[in-house]
């Protein structure tokens, strides 16, 4: 583990900016692109995980336990959203017989 | 130093792979490898308790939750459906715009200090325990709250109406 550690001594803040911007990107095109629900969905998830690791990143650069913390919160509502979203997704599912975005767009006008 | 920048690649490259698999199956299990990246780079940071709920919660519970939904669904037809190419376009260059916007205005904050771990327990679940129940211990005793919320909602949703609606 030690080792592990100090292998991170040396990356700077800004590539942990990077990585969690090019993470979180991709994430806004997942659900920009797909018109399949769970995908979408996913894509989502991809955008809180990104999030989560630049908290953390900070939070070491900081010092500070607090970072961790609220990140550990972040995955309890994840786990809530993820539940309810699936459970919505199942019963459009029921009721149209198909998780095409396209298809729910009674909502619109 | 060299293995953080070959995490980072694994983590981009199978999130480009989970938004452009085709099968939704292939979609979660892409994730579950985009995660599990994740989890390592918590363990480079020497976060050793969000590394093990990122484990235990992201690809223990909620993807297994994902691949029984999408089993439920039986969507191994072909009948993904495809957005047209215009669209397509205009999404990549959406995200694209995004991340330039970000990485433009990191470039003007100069150059920024190497991450540096000052303190090796701050990740440790002894010290992050302290500091969940002394300063977070309302939020904690809350987020209990949200999730039974969530549970009875979720069942709520998700089970058949005994009676044929009248709509």
């Amino acid at each position: 583990m030690e080792s592990f550690t100090n292998a991170i001594q040396s990356v700077p803040l800004n590539h942990y900016i990077l990585l969690s911007t090019v993470i979180f990107s991709i994430g806004v095109m997942g659900v920009l692109l797909r018109r399949n629900a769970i995908v979408i969905f996913m894509s989502v998830e991809l955008m809180l995980n990104s999030v989560n690791l630049l908290l953390t990143a900070f939070s070491v650069y900081r010092n500070d336990a607090a970072g961790q913390v609220f990140v550990f919160f972040i995955m309890a509502l994840a786990a809530a959203e993820v539940a309810v979203g699936l459970a919505i997704i199942v019963m459009i599912y029921r009721n149209t017989n198909s998780i095409d975005i396209n298809v729910l767009n009674r909502l619109k006008w | 130093m060299s293995t953080f920048y070959f995490i980072a690649f694994l983590s981009v490259f199978f999130a480009i792979l989970v938004i452009s698999a085709r099968n939704p199956v292939h979609s979660i299990l892409y994730l579950i490898l985009t995660f599990f990246t994740f989890t390592i780079h918590y363990i480079l940071l020497n976060a050793q308790f969000l590394a093990v709920v990122n484990f235990i919660v992201y690809m223990g519970a909620i993807l297994v939750l994902f691949l029984y939904t999408l089993m439920l669904m039986n969507l191994n037809k072909e009948s993904e459906p495809v957005k047209s190419t215009i669209v397509k376009i205009a999404a990549v260059f959406g995200g694209g715009c995004l991340l330039v916007t970000v990485v433009a205005s990191l470039k003007t904050l100069g150059t920024s200090n190497p991450v540096v771990l000052q303190n090796p327990n701050l990740g440790l679940v002894k010290n992050l325990g302290k500091v969940l129940f002394n300063e977070f211990l309302l939020p904690f005793e809350v987020s209990s709250l949200l999730l039974l919320s969530a549970m009875v909602g979720a069942v709520l949703l998700a089970t058949k109406d005994k009676q044929p609606k009248t709509t």
